[in-house]
C-alpha cells in the first residue's frame, strides 16, 4: 500500500488498473475525463487504451473485448450514456464475459451539461447493476468490486459517480504494483448461441435478468458499502435518515454535532441504488416512524423506500423530494443538507453566516482572450447583416459565442444537433439562412451523419467547422482530426474537408478566422451558393497555442468610440477610468494573446502590436 | 483540529495549483486531507473557488458556510462573493489587483477594486491586503500571483505550515526551470 493525493476520477483510474483492466475507451466530457487520461498516462503495454470517436462507438468497443474475456472500463458523462444507451441496452440481454465497467459522471447543478439525468434511474431502465460511491476512497474500493461482480454475474455494471466525487480529492492508500490484478483474456470464442441477440434470445435473458436481479438485491442487502449507521448512543428515537453518494459525506458530517445525533435511530446509506438492497432497507424501516431521503438528482432512493413499504406494509413515512421537503433540481451542499436535517428533526435553523450587502460583479465565463471562435463568430455576423438568419450552436467552448456582445447562438440542444435544428428550420422558414456551427471534435463525434441528412434530402444551409485542433472545453483532447493519439502516437489524420467533399459538398471553404475581411467575404459569398455548403474556420485553440506579440492601444490615437469593446466583448480589453463615455480603452497585457481581432476593426487605427507601440 | 481553506479567484489566476501545494504539504505531514475546486466551462474567466481541508474529522470535500478559517482571495470581489464561508474571526487574505469582468465593461458598470476591499475592512476584523501589483513589479511576472499569496498565507500562519514545508512542496511539484521564479515569490511576503 502506499498514500496518494488523488481526484476522484485519478482512483478511479487507479482502481481499474489495479483490478487487471485490459481496455479503456471512452468520450471526453466534463466530469468524467481525468479517469481515462490517468490510465493513459500508465502507459502500460498490456493495458489498450483510446478517445473513442463518441460514447457509441467506445461502448461497443468495450462490449467486443469484453466478449473476448477482456476486463474492460468505458467513461463517458451523462450526457455520453444517451448516445451510447442503444449499445448498452442491448449488451445487457446479452451479457458479457469479462468484466465490463461503464463508469458515468452525473453533473448536479448542472455546472457543466444540458440535463441533470440520473444515471441510477438509468440502471434501473436498463436492468443493469449500478454502484454509487460516496467519496473518493469509496470509488477506488468499489471499481474493484464492480469488476468483480460483473464478471460473477456477466453483465455490465455502472460505477456511477456525480462532480463531487469525480472531481474531489483526498489522500487515500492505493496498491502497490505488485498487487495489480492481471487478467490474460482468453480471446473470443465463436457461439452465435450466446452472442447473436434475436427475440427468443432476448425473451429468455429478460426472464434471468429479472430474477438475476432479484438474487442481486439480496447479495447487495450483505453487501459491505451497505450499510445502517446507528447513533452513537443508543435511543428510542424513530426518526432516519437515507442518503447515497456525496450527499452521504454531509449528512455523516452533520451527524457529528451531538444535538443532531440524539434526535436519531439510525442513517442508511445507499451504495448500490439498483438492484436495491430490499432486505436491509426492510431492517431499517421497521424501527422507524419517519425517514427523510437526502440525494442529489432524482428522488431514486426514495422511490425504492416507497415502494418496499407498500409491499411490505410498513408504515413509516417516507418524506423527500416527492413530498416536497428536499430541494427537486440542483446540487446538494453541506449547507442545504444541514438545512433538511434541521427541518427534519425540528431544530432551529442557526444560520449566523454573513449576508453580503454589497453589489457583486457577474462573472459569467466567455471565450478566452484571443479565442479563434471569437473572430468567426464576429465574421458570419458581419456578414450576415441584414438577412434573416438562424445561428444554430453546438456543444463545446463555442456554446459561449451566446453570450454579449456575438450572441451568435440561438439554439443549443446536444451533441451534433445544431445541424438537425438548421434543417428542421429551413423547411419550415425557406427563406432563412440558416446556419449550424460545429467543432472539429463534434463533428466527429456527431455531425457526419446529419450533413448526409442535408445533402440528401436538398437542403440549404451553411455550415461552419470551428476548427481548433482540439478538444477544448473538457481539456484538450486528440481527435481524428488531430493526427495524434492518447497515447501520444502519430497517427493519419482524417480531413474535414475531404469527408465534406465525399459526402458532396461542392462547395468547402478553408479560412483563417483571424484575417477578419477576407473571413468576412468568404461567408458572404459561400452562403450565397446553393445547397450546403462549408466554410472551416481553422485557426488552433489559444489555450495550447503560443501567444503572439500582446496589443497596446495607442493612447493618442485612441478616440473612445468603444467599436473594439463592444463588437467584439474580448476580456483583455477595459475602460481606463472604469467606464464613462469616450474613456479610453486599454489592454490587459496578460490576458492580451495578440490575435489582433480587435486591431483590424479599430476605426482610428490605434491599436498595434506593443513592441510597436514601444518604438 | 480540522482546517478549512477557501481559495478564490477568476479562472486561469493559478488557483488549482496553490490548493494543490496546500494539499501537498498536509500530506507530507501525514494529515489526512480532502479538496474540491471548479473544473470545466467555468474556468474561462468564470468565478473560481477551490476547498481545501485537512484534519481527521472530514468526510467531504466541501466546506460549509461559516466554517472557513481562511479564505485567500486572489481577486477582492470573489473575496466578498466568498464571505459567508469565514467562520467568525476567521482570516481573510485578499489581493488589492481587481479583474475586470467582460460584463461590467459592457454594461459600464462601475466595478471597483478599492470598494470590495473597504467592504472587507468592514466586515472582517483579520484581514491582510497584498498588493499584489507592487508583487508582481517586483518580481516580474504575473503568472506567480498564486505563489505570492501563498507566500503571505504562510507568513500569516494561517495555512499552518511554514515557509521550509511550502517551498518543498514547490520544489517538488513544479518544474525546475520555474522554481528561483516561485521561491521569490513564496519569499516575496516575508521581506
Amino acid at each position: 500500500m502506499q498514500k496518494k493525493y488523488l481526484m476522484g476520477n485519478e482512483a478511479i483510474a487507479f482502481g481499474a488498473v489495479a483490478s487487471g483492466v485490459n481496455l479503456v475507451c471512452g468520450y471526453p466530457g466534463t466530469p468524467s475525463t481525468e479517469v481515462l487520461e490517468t490510465i493513459a498516462k500508465f502507459k502500460f503495454k498490456n493495458i489498450y487504451v483510446e478517445w473513442s470517436i463518441n460514447e457509441k462507438t467506445a461502448m461497443e468497443i468495450a462490449a467486443g473485448a469484453s466478449y473476448s474475456g477482456a476486463r474492460t472500463l468505458v467513461t463517458m458523462k451523462q450526457m455520453g450514456l444517451n448516445v451510447a444507451s442503444d449499445p448498452l441496452m442491448c449488451v445487457e440481454y446479452i451479457g458479457v464475459k469479462g468484466g465490463m465497467v461503464v463508469l458515468v459522471a452525473d453533473d448536479p447543478g448542472p455546472i457543466s451539461s444540458q440535463t441533470e439525468q440520473d444515471t441510477r434511474k438509468f440502471a434501473e431502465f436498463s436492468k443493469v447493476p449500478c454502484f454509487d460511491p460516496s467519496s473518493v476512497k469509496e470509488a477506488y474500493e468499489m471499481i474493484q468490486d464492480a469488476f468483480e461482480f460483473s464478471e460473477r454475474y456477466c453483465t455490465p455494471v455502472f460505477l456511477r459517480t456525480t462532480t463531487r466525487i469525480s472531481h474531489g480529492y483526498a489522500s487515500i492508500n492505493v496498491k502497490d504494483p505488485e498487487e495489480y490484478k492481471i487478467n490474460t483474456p482468453e480471446g473470443f470464442i465463436k457461439d452465435s448461441k450466446r452472442w447473436v441477440i434475436f427475440p427468443k434470445l432476448s425473451y429468455l435473458n429478460h426472464k434471468k435478468i429479472f430474477s438475476r436481479n432479484v438474487e442481486l438485491s439480496d447479495v447487495f442487502s450483505e453487501y459491505k458499502r451497505n450499510s445502517i449507521i446507528y447513533a452513537e448512543h443508543e435511543n428510542n428515537k424513530r426518526l432516519g435518515i437515507a442518503t447515497g453518494g456525496i450527499s452521504f459525506g454531509y449528512v455523516f458530517e452533520a451527524l457529528k454535532n451531538k444535538n443532531i445525533n440524539d434526535q436519531l435511530n439510525s442513517v442508511f446509506k445507499v451504495a448500490t441504488p439498483y438492484p436495491f438492497p430490499e432486505k436491509l432497507a426492510v431492517k431499517f424501516l421497521k424501527n422507524l416512524d419517519e425517514v427523510i431521503c437526502i440525494e442529489e438528482l432524482d428522488p431514486v432512493i426514495e422511490e425504492a423506500l416507497l415502494l418496499i413499504c407498500g409491499k411490505h406494509g410498513l408504515k413509516t413515512k417516507i418524506y423527500g423530494k416527492i413530498s416536497n421537503h428536499v430541494q427537486t433540481a440542483g446540487e446538494n451542499t453541506r449547507d442545504s443538507v444541514q438545512k433538511v436535517i434541521n427541518e427534519f428533526l425540528k431544530l432551529p435553523d442557526a444560520d449566523s453566516t454573513q449576508k453580503i450587502s454589497i453589489e457583486l460583479p457577474i462573472r459569467p465565463p466567455v471565450l478566452c482572450a484571443g479565442c479563434p471562435h471569437r473572430a468567426s463568430f464576429y465574421a458570419v455576423k458581419q456578414a450576415m447583416k441584414n438577412n434573416k438568419t438562424i445561428y444554430c450552436g453546438d456543444i463545446g467552448c463555442y456554446t459561449l459565442g451566446n453570450s454579449m456582445p456575438l450572441d451568435m447562438v440561438d439554439t443549443c440542444l446536444c451533441m451534433g444537433a445544431g445541424l438537425g435544428i438548421a434543417q428542421g428550420v429551413y423547411h419550415i422558414e425557406p427563406d432563412t439562412k440558416c446556419f449550424a456551427f460545429v467543432g472539429d471534435s463534434t463533428f466527429f463525434a456527431s455531425a457526419v451523419t446529419g450533413i448526409i441528412n442535408a445533402v440528401y434530402n436538398q437542403t440549404e444551409m451553411t455550415l461552419i467547422i470551428l476548427d481548433n485542433s482540439t478538444t477544448a472545453m473538457t481539456g484538450h483532447q486528440p481527435h481524428p482530426g488531430t493526427g495524434r493519439t492518447v497515447m501520444g502516437e502519430i497517427v493519419q489524420k482524417i480531413d474535414i474537408e475531404k469527408i465534406l467533399r465525399g459526402i458532396g459538398l461542392k462547395t468547402v471553404e478553408t479560412v483563417n478566422p483571424l484575417e477578419h475581411k477576407k473571413s468576412v467575404e468568404t461567408v458572404k459569398k459561400v452562403s450565397d451558393e446553393p445547397g450546403v455548403k462549408a466554410i472551416i474556420f481553422k485557426y488552433p485553440c489559444i489555450a495550447i497555442n503560443k501567444k503572439l506579440n500582446s496589443m497596446s492601444v495607442n493612447y493618442k490615437k485612441c478616440i473612445g468610440c468603444h467599436r473594439c469593446v463592444n463588437e467584439i466583448g474580448c476580456p483583455a480589453l477595459f475602460y481606463e477610468n472604469g467606464s464613462g463615455k469616450f474613456s479610453k480603452v486599454l489592454i490587459e497585457s496578460s490576458q492580451c494573446t495578440g490575435c489582433t481581432l480587435c486591431a483590424q476593426i479599430c476605426p482610428a487605427g490605434a491599436i498595434v502590436s506593443t513592441e510597436e507601440e514601444k518604438k | 483540529m480540522n482546517r478549512n481553506i477557501i481559495l478564490c479567484g477568476v479562472g486561469g489566476q493559478g488557483i488549482i495549483l496553490a490548493s494543490r501545494l496546500i494539499s501537498a504539504a498536509a500530506m507530507a505531514k501525514n494529515i489526512p486531507v480532502m479538496s474540491a475546486e471548479t473544473i470545466g466551462m467555468a474556468q474561462r474567466g468564470g468565478s473560481v473557488f477551490s476547498h481545501v481541508r485537512f484534519g481527521s474529522e472530514i468526510y467531504s470535500p466541501m466546506i460549509a458556510t461559516g466554517t472557513a478559517n481562511l479564505i485567500l482571495a486572489f481577486e477582492p470581489g470573489e473575496a466578498v462573493r466568498m464571505l459567508p464561508y469565514l467562520e467568525q474571526d476567521g482570516q481573510i487574505i485578499v489581493s488589492a489587483k481587481p479583474i475586470m469582468p467582460i460584463t461590467t465593461t459592457l454594461n459600464n458598470i462601475n466595478y471597483s477594486g478599492e470598494k470590495m476591499i473597504a467592504y472587507l475592512r468592514e466586515n472582517v476584523k483579520n484581514i491582510y491586503v497584498v498588493d499584489t501589483e507592487k508583487a508582481i513589479n517586483f518580481l516580474g511576472s504575473a503568472k506567480i500571483l498564486n505563489i505570492i499569496m501563498l507566500g503571505f498565507a504562510t507568513k500569516t500562519g494561517a495555512l499552518g505550515f511554514s515557509r521550509e514545508e511550502m517551498r518543498k512542496q514547490i520544489a517538488e511539484k513544479i518544474a525546475p526551470r520555474f522554481h528561483e521564479l516561485n521561491f521569490n515569490a513564496l519569499d516575496y511576503a516575508f521581506k
